[in-house]
């Protein structure tokens, strides 16, 4: 029963323990709301035939509505839509109340990207890794605008704020990958601000924690730093790799494909890239050089102006490293993480 | 078919079309008549553009990834979209336009207690539509029509011109709300008691009242939105020590009551239309009268139903979900009251009776959806997904719609004096209630799947729905297109219709179609109750297309 109707509804699998209690809300609603249409449908049709008119002159009695009619018909409708309420309200505060000894995540919103942090210091930009039956609660915040992260198969849902933290919680019921959505208007990219839950079996993820917490903590582009050290063929590319790390590049790009705060530096060199002002541009050492001297120039769509200019701080040597490490950065060798079941394998390997 | 009122020569030159001439005389006048008809054209024009705009959302949403428009193309598109809809059509739709003709000659007054003021009131309206329109030739704003900050204060789009028009319009609807007011209070005919009123005088005064106490408040918060683009005063920003909540309280304590002000007055044209085409006093006068007077009031009460996912506090959110049942009670009471008051009637089904019925089935379920998502629990899977979207459709725009076309095709004849052919109202009728369900329905349903709204681009998962919405948008479109093309044909050239041609006891009906100048060519007397039919002989002039 449960099954059928969440198809004939069209929602998604109940992918968490607070689908199946929406779901159950919902399908009361909707039969109710059904069943009471169904008879109002019909005494108007009724009315319709019946009381047709059935010429020019038909004179009509004059009936006005008794108390008790007016009482009923306020006492129906009421009780069963404080019921709806109630019942509602319940499971609603169920679901704001995060049980005891949940696995803490910190969820950070920002335009276009969801961020996930453990406490321990590990963590990642657009996968959240979570283990099935055990309650996850997540603590969401934003960098700039609001943002609402939204996990359709687990009919969850909670607005990222910026200044402030809100409080969700989930407990997935099986291991899959469910897609996050973002359901809060925030600008241009809005529509592919996408992530992806990845709930394991709760071994898989004691071992991919461990896992995590060996390597050297992340963040954005300086785990990507260390992974890298096979592509530092040269004298002058290992300079650039410095010279980033200097001037605080990885903060923004990241060097295996993830794009971040700026357009990753994996397999830019001799791109062709769409810009925020339409057109594309081929980021050949002319365009790279450009970008690090007037960043606003030619934005990158998708991404925001905020790149400071380096005109000033980088002498040509250093430009030229810089541009020689981007382009030892070959698309071919990572693997980007697109949503394809391997990844995690090669994740892990690393 | 014709009949003796038209026979007569009720000094038939100088109706209110023709009291005087030119164009200079029309943006001049004080008269309520000619300030709603051209109100109604301005709302005809906007609703044009605003339809346009739907249509281009529909045929980019067709697909996944880009089909017609950019992202940022699209979100300045739905943005003016529902800019252009909400605050340049349904909020001053039925109010502004019927409103303005039809109070003073329901309550027997000569004009509206503030002609100059509502004459004002039309060149804020239409000063304010010139600013946001000139906003959409600057680019546009990709704000969403709600402005939520901090995104509507960080934004690199000019908001600046569009919250100066909304809040230009602002003004517009409360100078409409006053001068109602005053009218129902001061200008009502001798003998007319206030449980005499006709039910749209009562929907239109309830719906001014919600006018007068709330839209000052959009004011206020629209002041502030520029206040912090322009100066960056910290009202909203969290880096400045304000609150990103504050706003959405703000605003939705206007615009959760501006979905009354969109709805009441349809409520009204639906209670006058019910016991016209039953042929049947109203099975509860009073319930129709105090449901509206309880909408207007527990309506301002309600707004944190919108907030359910925003970090407001868990007991606010079932206060709010509680207070939200009681306005939809008032509303399933008044669609009881509309049933009941068939029984036993003499129903005619003709267009503007096709409207009542579509009014009330979009009416039923955009209400129950509406009750739903104020479910505390379910609204947070369907909160901002197209279950919303599909459920603000059904009620404000379908609902409104429905009433406004009905309304529309309800007093054509008293407006302009003419006729437009039956069978084409009812088949256009059908085709866009038809039409409206085809791309709505499925909406609810990608709402229950989890797609998002204000999406440029979806999962391919989405599509189909999507491809069905669109199909059910044009059969829409089709459907207007034919009630432009005959309403413009039967302003020249429809039948004359005569005093009364639905033999209604409205009391609007009493007066020539169309009136004249002052509205009555002698003081105008009640002696019955409104909407009264019981065992009366018909008036003679009706004529039916039965």
């Amino acid at each position: 029963m449960n099954e059928l109707l969440r198809r004939m509804l069209f929602l998604p699998e109940q992918g968490s323990t607070l689908a199946s209690r929406v779901d159950h809300m919902h399908y009361f609603i909707v039969l109710t709301t059904l069943l009471v249409g169904t008879g109002i449908g019909l005494t108007g049709l009724v009315f319709l035939v019946r009381y047709r008119r059935r010429g020019d002159h038909t004179v009509t009695p004059r009936i006005e509505a008794p108390n008790w009619l007016e009482a009923l018909y306020i006492s129906i409708p009421l009780s069963l839509f404080l019921l709806w309420g109630a019942l509602g309200y319940r499971d609603y505060v169920w679901a704001r109340t995060p049980p005891e000894g949940a696995l803490d995540v910190y969820v950070s919103a920002k335009q276009w990207m969801w961020k996930f942090s453990y406490p321990e210091g590990i963590g990642g930009v657009g996968v959240l890794y979570v283990p099935a039956g055990r309650p996850v609660r997540l603590l969401i915040t934003s960098r700039d605008v609001i943002h609402s992260f939204f996990v359709p198969a687990f009919r969850l849902k909670m607005d990222a704020l910026p200044g402030r933290y809100t409080e969700a919680w989930f407990e997935a019921v099986r291991p899959g990958r469910y897609q996050v959505l973002c359901a809060e208007l925030c600008g241009l990219d809005h529509s592919l601000m996408r992530a992806e839950v990845v709930v394991l079996a709760p071994g898989e993820f004691e071992e991919w924690r461990a896992r995590q917490q060996a390597l050297p903590p992340v963040a954005a582009g300086e785990s990507s730093e260390v992974l890298l050290r096979e592509d530092l063929a040269t004298p002058l590319v290992e300079q650039g790799r410095a010279v980033a790390v200097r001037e605080g590049c990885f903060k923004c790009h990241t060097v295996d494909g993830t794009p971040h705060i700026g357009p990753t530096w994996r397999g830019l060199y001799l791109r062709e890239e769409p810009l925020t002002g339409g057109g594309h541009i081929r980021a050949d050492v002319a365009y790279l050089t450009e970008s690090m001297m007037d960043p606003e120039a030619k934005v990158v769509a998708g991404f925001q102006p905020v790149m400071p200019s380096f005109q000033g701080r980088l002498n040509a040597a250093e430009v030229a490293s810089l541009v020689e490490f981007i382009q030892s950065l070959r698309p071919e060798r990572p693997v980007p993480p697109a949503a394809k079941e391997p990844l995690y394998e090669q994740r892990r390997g690393r | 078919m014709s009949s003796a009122a038209d026979a007569e020569p009720a000094v038939p030159a100088e109706d209110y079309l023709h009291a005087e001439r030119g164009p200079w005389s029309w943006l001049t006048t004080h008269d309520h008549k000619r300030i709603g008809v051209m109100f109604l054209a301005s709302l005809l024009l906007m609703f044009l553009l605003g339809g346009g705009y739907a249509l281009a959302l529909r045929m980019e949403l067709l697909t996944p990834g880009e089909t017609v428009m950019g992202r940022l193309a699209y979100n300045r598109a739905f943005t003016l979209h529902g800019v252009i809809m909400v605050w340049l059509f349904l909020i001053p739709s039925i109010p502004s336009s019927f409103g303005n003709f039809l109070l003073p000659l329901m309550v027997g007054a000569r004009d509206v207690a503030f002609p100059r003021l509502n004459l004002a009131s039309f060149y804020l309206y239409v000063l304010g539509a010139v600013m946001t329109l000139w906003a959409i030739l600057q680019g546009g704003v990709d704000t969403g029509w709600t402005f939520y900050t901090p995104f509507s204060t960080a934004t690199g789009t000019d908001v600046l011109p569009v919250l100066l028009g909304v809040f230009v319009v602002g003004f517009s609807t409360i100078f409409t709300g006053l001068n109602f007011i005053a009218t129902v209070h001061t200008m009502r005919a001798p003998g007319m008691g206030w449980m005499r009123l006709p039910l749209f005088v009562w929907a239109i005064y309830g719906t001014a009242i919600i006018q007068v106490l709330a839209t000052p408040v959009l004011g206020m918060v629209l002041v502030l939105v520029a206040l912090e683009r322009v100066a960056g005063v910290g009202f909203f920003d969290p880096a400045r020590g304000g609150d990103p909540l504050l706003y959405q309280h703000l605003f939705w304590f206007y615009s959760h009551p501006a979905v009354y002000i969109m709805i009441l007055p349809g409520m009204g044209v639906i209670s006058e239309m019910v016991p016209a085409f039953s042929r049947k006093n109203p099975f509860s006068y009073r319930v129709l009268v105090w449901s509206t007077a309880g909408i207007a009031f527990v309506g301002f009460l309600t707004w944190g139903h919108h907030m359910f996912v925003s970090g407001q506090s868990t007991f606010g959110s079932g206060a709010f979900s509680i207070l939200s049942m009681l306005v939809a009670i008032f509303t399933a009471l008044k669609i009881f009251t509309w049933l009941s008051t068939m029984y036993r009637g003499s129903i005619w089904v003709n267009a503007p009776f096709t409207y009542v019925l579509g009014f009330i089935f979009l009416l039923f379920f955009g209400g129950m959806s509406g009750v739903a998502v104020a479910v505390t629990s379910t609204d947070i899977h369907w909160h901002d997904t197209y279950f919303v979207v599909a459920h603000f459709h059904f009620i404000m725009v379908g609902a409104s719609l429905m009433a406004f076309l009905g309304a529309l095709h309800y007093w054509f004849p008293k407006m302009f004096g003419r006729r437009y052919p039956e069978s084409l109202g009812v088949g256009a009728a059908v085709l866009i209630i038809f039409g409206f369900i085809a791309t709505f329905l499925p909406q609810f349903l990608l709402g229950n799947m989890g797609m998002p709204r204000r999406y440029a681009d979806y999962p391919e998962h989405f599509q189909p729905l999507h491809v069905a919405s669109t199909a059910g948008a044009s059969l829409l479109g089709f459907g207007f297109v034919i009630v432009a093309v005959y309403l413009g044909w039967s302003l020249r050239h429809g039948a004359v219709a005569g005093r009364d041609p639905w033999g209604s006891r409205g009391y609007e009906w009493l007066s020539d179609s169309p009136p004249p100048e002052f509205n009555f060519h002698e003081p105008p007397t009640f002696p019955d109750r409104p909407h009264d039919y019981a065992e009366r002989e018909d008036r003679p002039e009706v004529g039916h297309a039965l």
